[in-house]
């Protein structure tokens, strides 16, 4: 009999999630009526019938080897019958169902710096972020560099202090923006400041015209013919240099090592608990790529975080807090300083300008 | 195979300083075995230098019958580093709520470390897991050994983006649906739309089991499932008062004070809820969390729209459907049906309508929500705006003619 070529296999979709959840779990789904956290990376959650699960969440930097995900693998299968879960900030948590198993988990994770427990509660927990210049070919900065730096930093914040209310902080390495960047109390967003620099000579062989020119939040492109060749051109007082022309035509880069840099944005927020959910608005426009360690970005966050602490009600986030006390208030404790950049002026402008005379003097 | 070359890489070395976990320690770990993530390191310590990435514009490649799923990658030095010439990325998608069997996970690394750089994001921030780096000839044996083994790709482009959710009824008191269960019969109802794009732009579905949206699902998603429920909240007077009057919490200030509505009294002894007052936002919950619990009528509001910047700003997702039942479906049941017939409806007029890369929300707000409404047969109800127009420039589509009024 003639060997047969394997049946290639498509469109399964991912395994179903029974098969990855602990007993505890699959005989709890659904029923579990309480928790507690217990410290900044330890909790544990009772369901209906008794049963107490406890999880400790750990830093991850996101991007893992494999070699580390066999390690933390291996300190599940010891502590953890073999079961484990990644959160939605990139953390890992090992899911303990034998109390017993907790301490001897600890002082496992404990023995192995790399290991840094924390991330709930009223704190800061990891910071949600994108490629960088490990990986993506439209980014003004690196995003793991800067996150690591500013974790660096308030790390006592995910481990051991705790704050008023949470602070989310995210990083998007562009305007792309992918992650929440954009409703976070602290946002870093890499920005370009100087427009495209066009390749005449290769434009009609890599981009579509049409698709260029519609790419443009402003309108700022037009088609061009430029020596004989089918091309665009930028109009430069119009273009804000958010880089999708570049997005959809490979044509026209933005990266510029010499403009690129970082801004940081304030008092967004996802939850709708107390207030509804919120953008970030801008703090500071720009600040200079400085790797290998930001101290500018990591200095302006701390102060940003300092503020918070001294003047945040409990409970209260970043967003709630300068709406509370009012944006010019905000600008004078953190010591930024306010210029045209931080007035809007792209559609719906208007209706961000102050209408009334509720000032404080 | 090439021995993996030692680059001097001072600058990435200082990012290994710090109580943090290092991302440089990850890439070196790889780097000591995979030629692939040593020349990555050191086109990554060049980037430092001169303050720019080195990675090509895209490029096409992919799966055969996929339309997606892989992100093409190029090394823009490919001279200088020729092992990542080629770094392609894999999205995998991961089981709902990012659970693993370390049996599972150690297959997804051992796959991985014979065909890639050995290097991961846990996880993408659509949710996907990422396998970081690898080359063209290679990304049909990881396909085949991925779905051998039960597990296959990601999204990516005009698709149905993979979807993806909270810890939900795994481990949360506050799951008021079945998000891991919601989520996984999307992904297995969509597959199609998953993997071969038919859109004008890219759809992010994302399941949160509660107001306080752990997935950030009303800032990054074209359909926002947030569960609620709609009847009284639960209060414990019994463990009101031993949890939190008798420990001295400020239960006032603390709770009532911030409640939007201030549908919330406290007499020092008993804790009075205005319930048709109450908008769900899970503060009082949040805070008196072994005394008050959410209602027992739950199900789920849909908000749609949401998405970055890119191009005609950011929007957040915007309520479509208030109240929503999504009981789990049990065996031999249509699954939520309500809801995937509203989803058809909405896909059907916008992969009509759509301009190229328009999301969803942009078209929304390019022809307005009245006529999105009327095209997806949903009512309007006021439940979907903050405030009626302030502006009088009403399109009247009707009007009489000079000759009706004589009859």
């Amino acid at each position: 009999m003639a060997d047969e070529p394997a049946k290639r296999i498509t469109d399964i979709g991912p395994p179903h999630y029974e098969q990855m959840l602990p007993p505890i779990v699959k005989e709890n789904l659904g029923k579990w009526v309480d928790h507690e956290i217990v410290t900044p990376g330890i909790m544990y959650h009772v369901s209906e019938s008794g049963a107490k699960l406890h999880t400790v969440r750990v830093a991850s930097p996101r991007i893992l080897s494999v070699d580390r995900i066999r390690d933390i693998c291996d300190l599940a299968d010891k502590h953890c019958e073999g079961y484990l879960r990644f959160t939605s900030r990139n953390n890992v948590e090992f899911l303990v169902s034998d109390e017993s198993k907790l301490q001897p988990l600890i002082d496992d994770l404990n023995k192995d710096p790399f290991f840094v427990i924390g991330g709930m509660g009223n704190g800061i927990s990891n910071i949600v972020h994108t490629q960088g210049w490990v990986h993506c070919h439209s980014s003004a900065t690196d995003a793991s560099g800067i996150v690591k730096c500013v974790m660096d930093d308030v790390h006592e914040y995910f481990s051991e202090k705790r704050l008023p209310g949470k602070i989310r902080i995210a990083l998007a390495c562009c305007l792309n923006m992918c992650g929440a960047v954009h409703c976070s109390d602290i946002a870093i967003l890499g920005v370009h400041r100087r427009p495209p620099r066009i390749d005449d000579a290769s434009l009609s062989k890599l981009c579509e015209v049409p698709t260029t020119v519609a790419s443009c939040p402003t309108g700022a492109i037009r088609p061009a013919t430029v020596d004989g060749k089918e091309s665009v051109e930028v109009d430069e007082d119009a273009c804000m240099f958010c880089a999708n022309c570049y997005t959809v035509c490979p044509s026209m880069p933005l990266n510029d090592p010499l403009n690129d840099g970082i801004s940081i944005w304030v008092g967004g927020k996802v939850s709708n608990a107390r207030t509804e959910p919120k953008f970030s608005k801008l703090a500071i426009p720009f600040i200079p790529n400085n790797p290998p360690r930001w101290p500018e970005v990591t200095q302006a966050v701390r102060k940003i975080i300092d503020v918070y602490i001294a003047h945040a009600k409990k409970y209260e986030r970043l967003g709630e807090m300068i709406e509370r006390i009012g944006w010019p208030k905000f600008f004078e404790l953190t010591d930024i300083e306010f210029t045209k950049y931080h007035i809007d002026d792209f559609k719906h402008a208007g209706t961000t300008y102050k209408t009334s005379t509720h000032l404080r003097y | 195979m090439a021995e993996p070359k030692k680059y001097d890489t001072p600058l990435l070395d200082e990012l290994e300083k710090g109580a943090f976990p290092s991302f440089v320690t990850e890439i070196k770990r790889m780097a000591d075995r995979k030629p692939m993530a040593a020349d990555l390191l050191g086109q990554l310590e060049n980037s430092y230098r001169d303050k720019i990435g080195y990675w090509k514009h895209g490029g096409l490649v992919g799966v055969m019958g996929y339309g997606g799923g892989v992100i093409g990658r190029y090394s823009a030095k490919n001279e200088e580093y020729p092992e990542v010439s080629h770094f392609h990325t894999i999205r995998v998608n991961q089981p709902s709520g990012w659970f693993y069997s370390t049996e599972k996970l150690r297959l997804l690394c051992d796959i991985w470390d014979r065909h890639g750089s050995g290097l991961t994001n846990m996880h993408g921030s659509t949710g996907d897991i990422v396998f970081l780096g690898t080359r063209t000839e290679e990304l049909e044996p990881v396909f085949s050994e991925l779905t051998e083994n039960g597990f296959d790709l990601g999204g990516s482009g005009s698709c149905m983006r993979t979807p993806s959710c909270c810890v939900g009824p795994g481990r949360c008191e506050w799951a008021l649906y079945d998000t891991l269960a919601l989520t996984y019969q999307l992904t297995m109802d969509f597959q199609d739309e998953m993997h071969r794009p038919p859109f004008p732009y890219k759809f992010k579905f994302k399941m949160a089991g509660c107001p306080n949206d752990c997935v950030a699902s009303i800032a990054r998603a074209d359909m926002s499932i947030i569960g609620t429920w709609r009847d009284e909240i639960k209060i414990d007077a019994a463990k009101l008062k031993s949890e939190y009057i008798d420990k001295g919490v400020d239960i006032q200030s603390d709770v009532c004070d911030m409640c939007p509505t201030g549908c919330m009294k406290f007499d020092g002894e008993t804790l009075d809820i205005d319930n048709s007052n109450c908008t769900k936002c899970m503060h009082c919950i949040n805070v008196l969390h072994h005394a008050l619990r959410p209602g027992d009528d739950r199900g789920a509001c849909i908000l749609v729209g949401s998405k970055a910047p890119i191009v005609e700003g950011a929007l957040l997702s915007s309520v479509i459907v208030p109240f929503i039942k999504l009981e789990t479906p049990k065996e031999g049941e249509d699954a939520y049906p309500e809801l995937m017939d509203l989803v058809e409806r909405m896909w059907d007029f916008w992969g009509e309508n759509g301009k190229n890369r328009e999301r969803i929300g942009e078209m929304i707000q390019r022809i307005g929500l009245g006529n999105f409404l009327e095209e997806i047969e949903v009512d309007p109800i006021p439940e979907m705006i903050v405030h009626p127009r302030t502006n009088p420039y009403i399109f009247f589509e009707e009007y009489y003619e000079d000759d009706d009024e004589d009859e």
